[in-house]
């Protein structure tokens, strides 16, 4: 056990390790003091100074976030000399900040202005030259506005750290200084993977998702559109977040009611083609596994992850599999399977899907993704986005009664809503894997050893008298590592489960913001969050995709077989490498001579 | 608009392969991130600015993010992201010069040079900037041109400047073409 030291904060004592921070002292004994540039994962960086504190024998006051404890230290974090220094600061950064709060797109979920209005500031003394850009809105997935932001780093840190993609970084010095990508090119044109953590830990309304809620509304209001729409696993147990509830509540049917109010004509449950997911992939695996097929075979579902793998790591894309995302599945089989079905044209069709994710938007606009000849998905809306239309309809939402998804493509397994956490997606595929490979019953269906929320994890899987390896990773960071360790011939495995956010898409970037004392990429919430994927699952009665009835009938009735004519064309689709990237086109030909 | 033009393309890719070179020889002394500094530097000497190829180029030859080098890269003075003018001429505007009638230098330069302040002349020739304070404020008022310095400036000093510079950018035009 490391050293342990003994100071006094506020008058109390208090005994923590010698490496620990005085925020952290502060924090273990209930005192937040504020900050908006620290946060627990991420590098230290002291650049919005409002943690200061004082401290007895020190001229200045400290950043308490990068000071270091030391015995015997007597710290004041709110003393009301701090407090007036704290304003000042805070005075500071809202000199250079725009006061449109009203009608700022962040405005209630902003850490910027709780500060404001914590501290009790109610006047701005300084009057300064404020700094002037213009809004990025070229990317699908991702707004950014310069004015809004502070410069407190975390988006670049989190871009960097977390997901190893490093689109961000501060261009110029002083005044000037601005968040960009490389040679400041626009973000829809950059290296940016779309998935959205920078929105999840901006302080304020610099970072928003693309709102599509407009759209929505106006095709909603239009009698000549069915508008369909779909709901992925990891939205059900987060929505509630955002009417008060706990992390991980279970509130499927409340929000299908809540869509049918809204207007939308027929809802869907994403986990139908998370299930179809499993049957194409499983089958995809199966066949790779036994035709000498390029392994390990890699998970397609997290399409933040595919940018990726097209920008950074080409040589892989043969291992993703060719299985669309549930969303894109979803999407062709509305405007193909279910329009025949109900005899609508799919023109007429306006088929939105929500989700927890950013990314998923740049995936609905990806060009290949429209095999029927319509576009897939026309809108995706964010778990944020749809919250919001709820509050903007006046539902209230924590009363409603309960409503069934309707048919046919409403019904899942228990293997559907494990998708939304790390590691379900590869539970999933071998519940089925399993059963298709051997022929016979799955003894337990819980693998447990896949479960979890480390960034790479491991497990060796008997399936029919072969020793099955296979990787569960989360956070992109850790992709990088673990693909150079394959390519090195360290690592060897089967299968490979990406996602590209930490938690999986319960830690996604379009889900409520967590705010107040618990910081953006949480353990303990992602964990609730993921227990309740887990009971939704442990509650179905069927817990394998194969033998959901619905999926036994759609093959039946008009897919034929996993991996068929129909299949392949609606549901699966194709990468393309993306290098050199950070590169603008014009300048790519003299860069590709040395590759 | 400035009409200086940039490297073709071959011309861009022999000159990156150069600096390959360059960079390989430096990395006997320097490696990893300390590498990042030194190739910029040789970036910046070779090319007289940071194209997006070169910093694109040292991106994948040290395995450093684009964007990290796109921060550092306008993070310094000393790299400049368009083609700086073959005759950079500061004038010192801190207190003692300005005092001493850099002001007046300055207004002479724009008006001989048709260009603002970071501008710089049509024939690429001249840019004209303001530096601080020098540390000669003795001689004040002083100006710069790249490494010479002019000091206790009039503004009638300066047509004859202007006329030398131009006058050796031309000779060496010249004995470049012989070669």
């Amino acid at each position: 056990m490391s050293k342990q030291v003994t100071l006094t904060i506020n008058g109390a004592k208090v005994t923590v390790p010698e490496q620990s921070t005085i925020m952290e002292a502060a924090d273990g004994m209930g005192i937040r003091v504020p900050r908006l540039c620290y946060h627990p994962v991420l590098s230290p960086f002291g650049g919005c100074r409002l943690c200061v504190v004082e401290v007895e024998g020190m001229k200045n006051y400290p950043p308490s976030c990068l000071t270091q404890v030391k015995e015997g230290m007597l710290v004041q974090t709110h003393s009301h000399n701090i407090l007036k220094a704290r304003r000042m600061l805070l005075e500071l950064i809202l000199d250079n900040h725009p006061n449109d709060c009203n009608i700022c797109g962040k405005s209630g979920s902003c850490d910027l202005q709780e500060i404001a209005e914590s501290l009790g500031l109610r006047e701005i003394a300084f009057e300064g030259e404020k700094k002037k850009h213009s809004v990025d809105a070229s990317s699908s997935a991702i707004v950014r506005d310069p004015e809004k932001c502070i410069l407190c780093g975390k988006c670049v840190r989190v871009c960097a750290e977390v997901q190893g993609v490093t689109a961000l970084t501060f261009s110029h010095r002083g005044f000037k200084t601005n968040v960009v990508p490389a040679y400041e090119m626009p973000i829809g044109e950059s290296l940016c993977i779309n998935c959205g953590q920078c929105i999840n830990v901006c302080p304020t309304g610099a970072l928003l998702e693309k709102d599509s809620t407009e759209e929505v509304w106006r095709n909603l209001q239009n009698p000549d559109r069915v508008v369909m729409v779909q709901i992925a696993p990891a939205v059900r147990v987060a929505i509630g977040e955002s009417f008060d509830n706990e992390p991980g509540r279970d509130m499927t049917y409340e929000t299908v009611t809540a869509l049918k109010m809204l207007g939308f004509d027929v809802v869907f449950d994403t986990q139908f083609s998370a299930d179809l997911t499993i049957m194409e992939e499983g089958h995809e695996f199966i066949e790779r596994l036994q035709n000498k097929g390029k392994l390990p075979m890699i998970t397609s579902c997290s399409p933040g992850w595919i940018k990726f793998c097209e920008e950074f790591h080409p040589d892989f894309l043969e291992n993703i599999s060719t299985c669309k995302s549930p969303q894109q599945m979803m999407g062709a089989l509305i405007k193909t399977y279910y329009a025949e079905k109900a005899g609508i044209d799919p023109a007429k069709i306006y088929s939105v899907s929500i989700m927890p994710c950013t990314a998923k938007k740049f995936e609905a606009v990806r060009p290949e993704m429209c095999a029927s000849g319509y576009r897939d998905v026309d809108a995706v809306l964010t778990t944020r986005e749809l919250a919001r239309m709820i509050k903007q309809a006046g539902i209230a939402f924590n009363s409603l009664p309960k409503s069934e998804f309707d048919s046919p493509l409403g019904e899942s397994s228990g293997a559907a809503p494990i998708f939304g956490a790390t590691g379900g997606v590869m539970e999933a595929a071998l519940r089925t894997a399993y059963e298709v490979v051997t022929g016979k019953e799955l003894p337990s269906v819980d693998f447990m050893q896949v479960r979890g929320l480390d960034g790479i994890r491991e497990a060796v899987i008997p399936v029919g008298g072969i020793e099955l390896k296979i990787a569960v990773v989360n956070g992109l960071a850790n992709v990088h590592k673990l693909l150079n360790e394959i390519r090195e011939g360290k690592r060897q495995y089967h299968f490979i489960e990406i996602m590209t956010c930490p938690g999986g898409c319960i830690g996604g970037g379009g889900q409520p913001y967590l705010r107040g004392d618990v910081e953006p990429l949480d353990k303990n919430v992602y964990q609730k969050r993921a227990e309740g994927l887990y009971q939704i699952d442990a509650n179905k009665a069927i817990r394998k995709s194969h033998l959901n009835p619905d999926i036994q009938k759609i093959y039946k009735d008009f897919l034929e077989k996993p991996l068929g004519k129909k299949s392949h064309k609606l549901l699966h689709t194709h990468y393309h490498s993306r290098q050199p990237s950070g590169v603008r086109k014009e300048v790519k030909d003299a860069v590709n001579l040395f590759r | 608009m400035q009409t200086i033009s940039l490297p073709e393309k071959d011309e861009m890719k022999k000159r990156l392969r150069k600096l390959g070179g360059l960079i390989d020889q430096n990395a006997q002394r320097e490696n990893g991130e300390g590498a990042l500094m030194g190739a910029l530097h040789l970036a910046q000497t070779e090319f007289g600015y940071l194209p997006e190829e070169a910093m694109d180029f040292i991106s994948k030859k040290l395995s450093v993010p684009a964007s990290h080098i796109y921060g550092m890269a306008t993070f310094y003075n000393y790299f400049s992201l368009k083609p700086k003018a073959k005759y950079q001429i500061q004038v010192c505007k801190g207190t003692a010069c300005y005092v001493g009638g850099g002001a007046r230098i300055l207004g002479k330069l724009k008006k001989e040079l048709g260009v603002e302040e970071g501008g710089s002349s049509p024939d690429g020739l001249f840019g004209l900037g303001i530096t601080r304070c020098l540390g000669c404020c003795g001689l004040s008022p002083v100006m710069q041109v790249n490494d010479e310095t002019h000091v206790r400036m009039v503004p009638e000093k300066i047509p004859g400047i202007l006329r030398k510079c131009r006058k050796m950018a031309k000779n060496k035009a010249a004995r470049g073409k012989k070669k």
